[in-house]
């Protein structure tokens, strides 16, 4: 049996067992309220691995990995803030949000506020949040799935994109919050099993030491400072004489600082994270579970320091390209180990590629430009390389693992932005708090089936993005928009319906706005709309990571939008302080 | 019970001494902490944009100290978990139920 049949068999074998599993959680469900909290009576270690689960995406295992494959020791930064962020959620969110919420993110930032302009914007910001984030899984599970399956036929990739998504569909409708809280926790599991498993099987090939495995990389890297950071982040660059170019160096070390302001302050502001607390009974629940959800995300990130440059290490180089790879002698072949020839040059090696005709370019797709498959790569060679049992074995379990991983974060996000819809702004911006919970909840599954199809035809759409762009813009307006509306709710009585609809707008406007006019739309080879000499630019705003300036507007939007409103409730805040602090009343509905 | 003597209940709480202690014991923890590894956090990361030639001093074998660096921000994470799940199960937990049991029985009257 090929790595192909088993990975597939592998996967239909996890989801037969999560659907079992949301299956009975559907039917357990007996409250309405169920959908949005899973009956709110998970235990802090269950919420500490579904949290996990929800968090640790395809862009933590395939896409850290990879980027220390390629890249170095800068991919280890992406590890660093991730898990530091984690810190803001315990000190400062985790316990009051618990107590003074219920269901959505929503809930806590309207608390003391006029409800309809206050919900209509924390709606508004998880639904573009959550959808980013979306469109990024997704779009990651297309190109795994090509990858592994070995599947380049863009209508099948475009139905697999559209598997992914019923099923999330599925998940959400029918299990609610508990389902997708079972179906976390299962993949939390089998990643961190994963992880473990590669991570011995790397140190053992190096005797357990750390110092010669970082050495095996480097070396087989073939870059001087693969150990070093500048690699990716923070590049010294370059003028037209050689000579390093000041400001433009100075922009991409802020461009790093700036990355590292988005990734330890969006985590806080992500929706499908918030309403995870909502899931326990307590605030001490609540604690619990980020303690642990710190400690399984922290062994995670430290052990993608092993798959990253154990992949780089001792995952070949040689198969660069689709189709093709190097012979004995260097030369690029194709699979009946016929040579590119291109006009005189007989051999195609990777040192010539840069004198490549325009023709010869087009055949060499490289096959991982991302590196988002150096994981499961380095599973196969790790099992006994191409070819063998063990290496499509462990290929089969490691590919399925990253499949299931994506599929449990698409169903949180799904269900985050689908309660939001319905408990924000349909039960209280559109029925002004008329609804009732089962119509409410009603509204929550036609909105999931909306979400998930919408998310299927953007990420069909938008397969060219890159993940990592993706996921960026999630974080950098996370912590923009969300984390400046929950701290001023919870920490400052002063602060108000204006001041809450300001910081939220406008710190997911200046982040969207910075994020058009950056190069990541503009002015690079690499940009959304390619640039060409004397083609179209407005590439006006020099980083690629809006965090630095979008994150202090959120801040200053709802700082200023305050101060410049009279209104103030300092009994709803009396109300609000006492029971984020005590959790009096928990999980009782405000009286408005 | 109205809305109005409900909101005098969180009121006199919130006016209470031990409402008052609990704040200051959390706030007076939580916050500076934040400070602190957001602190170190950004001084870490600002290193590798700034010190480039600093941080790839080797330490032992490879391993320089950008690692070092690294692998003390999980230590400090861990750490300061650590210091607020003992700072909350000894100071913070104890307060926050005994104020919840009254301010709940209040409401219930």
């Amino acid at each position: 049996m090929d790595s192909t049949t088993l990975s597939a068999i592998l996967f239909v074998a996890f989801v037969a067992f999560t659907l079992v599993l949301v299956f009975r959680a559907g039917r357990s469900n007996k409250k309405s309220s169920d959908f949005y909290d899973g009956g709110g009576s998970f235990s802090g270690f269950q919420n500490g691995l579904a949290i996990a689960g929800d968090y640790m995406s395809a862009a933590s295992f395939l896409g850290i990995a990879g980027t220390i494959a390629l890249f170095g020791y800068d991919g280890f930064l992406y590890s660093i803030g991730f898990l530091v962020a984690w810190l803001v959620a315990l000190l400062l969110v985790a316990e009051p949000l618990r107590n003074s919420g219920r269901f959505t993110m929503g809930d806590v930032l309207a608390f003391r506020m006029k409800q309809r302009p206050v919900r209509g914007a924390a709606a508004t910001s998880t639904l573009v949040v959550s959808i980013f984030y979306l469109m990024a899984q997704m779009v990651g599970a297309g190109a795994l799935v090509s990858l592994l399956l070995g599947i380049t036929d863009a209508t099948a990739k475009n139905w697999i994109i559209a598997g992914v998504g019923v099923l999330m569909i599925i998940y959400v409708t029918v299990g609610g919050m508990k389902g997708t809280t079972y179906v976390q926790i299962v993949k939390a599991f089998l990643l961190m099993t994963g992880a473990v498993l590669l991570t011995f099987m790397v140190l053992w090939q190096f005797g357990f030491n750390i110092s010669d495995l970082l050495g095996a990389a480097r070396d087989a890297s073939g870059k001087e400072h693969f150990l070093e950071p500048g690699l990716k982040f923070g590049k010294e660059i370059l003028d037209a004489n050689g000579a390093v170019d000041a400001t433009k160096t100075l922009m991409s070390k802020l461009d790093l600082i700036s990355l590292g302001m988005a990734l330890v302050l969006g985590t806080a502001g992500l929706p499908h994270i918030l309403i995870r607390f909502y899931t326990v009974p307590t605030a001490k629940a609540a604690r619990k579970s980020v303690n642990w959800a710190i400690g399984n995300i922290g062994a995670f990130y430290l052990m993608t320091i092993a798959l990253g440059f154990g992949a780089a290490a001792l995952v070949s180089r040689t198969t660069l390209f689709r189709g093709y790879k190097a012979d004995a002698t260097g030369c690029l072949v194709d699979a009946k180990g016929i040579p590119i020839v291109d006009g005189d040059v007989a051999c195609t090696n990777l040192d010539n590629l840069a004198n490549l005709s325009a023709d010869a370019k087009k055949l060499l797709v490289p096959v991982d430009p991302s590196g988002n498959v150096a994981a499961p790569q380095l599973a196969q060679f790790l099992g006994g390389g191409e070819g063998t049992t063990g290496g499509a074995v462990m290929l089969a379990v490691i590919g399925a693992i990253a499949f299931a991983t994506i599929l449990a974060v698409v169903a949180g996000l799904t269900l985050a932005s689908s309660s939001s819809f319905a408990h924000d702004l349909y039960a209280n911006v559109i029925k002004r708090g008329k609804a009732s919970p089962e119509q409410e909840v009603r509204v929550a599954k036609i909105s999931a089936v909306v979400i998930g199809a919408i998310s299927i035809v953007l990420a069909i759409g938008a397969q060219g993005l890159n993940v990592a762009f993706l996921v960026a813009i999630a974080f950098a307006i996370a912590a923009s928009g969300n984390l400046p509306a929950v701290l001023y709710s919870l920490f400052w009585k002063r602060f108000n319906t204006r001041g809450a609809v300001w910081a939220i707008y406008g710190g997911l406007f200046s982040a969207i706005v910075l994020l058009v006019f950056s190069p990541n739309v503009s002015g690079l080879a690499t940009s959304f709309i390619p640039y060409v000499e004397g083609g179209l630019r407005f590439d006006y705003f020099p980083l690629a990571n809006p965090g630095i300036v979008s994150i202090p507007l959120g801040f200053i939007f709802g700082w200023l939008g305050t101060i410049t409103s009279t209104e103030s409730n300092a009994a709803k805040y009396a109300e609000l302080e006492v029971r984020s602090m005590t959790g009096a009343a928990i999980g009782k509905a405000v009286q408005h | 019970m109205g809305s109005t003597e409900h909101d005098k209940v969180w009121a006199e709480t919130q006016a209470s001494p031990e409402f008052q202690a609990l704040k200051k014991k959390f706030r007076g923890f939580a916050f500076p902490l934040t400070a602190a590894f957001l602190v170190w956090y950004f001084l870490y990361v600002a290193l590798t944009a700034f010190a480039r030639e600093w941080v790839s001093t080797p330490v032992i074998g490879n391993i320089n100290i950008a690692f070092v660096l690294g692998v003390l921000q999980f230590v400090t994470t861990f750490l300061i978990m650590w210091l607020y799940e003992r700072h909350s199960s000894h100071s913070l937990d104890g307060p926050s139920d005994a104020l919840r049991e009254k301010v709940d029985k209040e409401l219930a009257q």
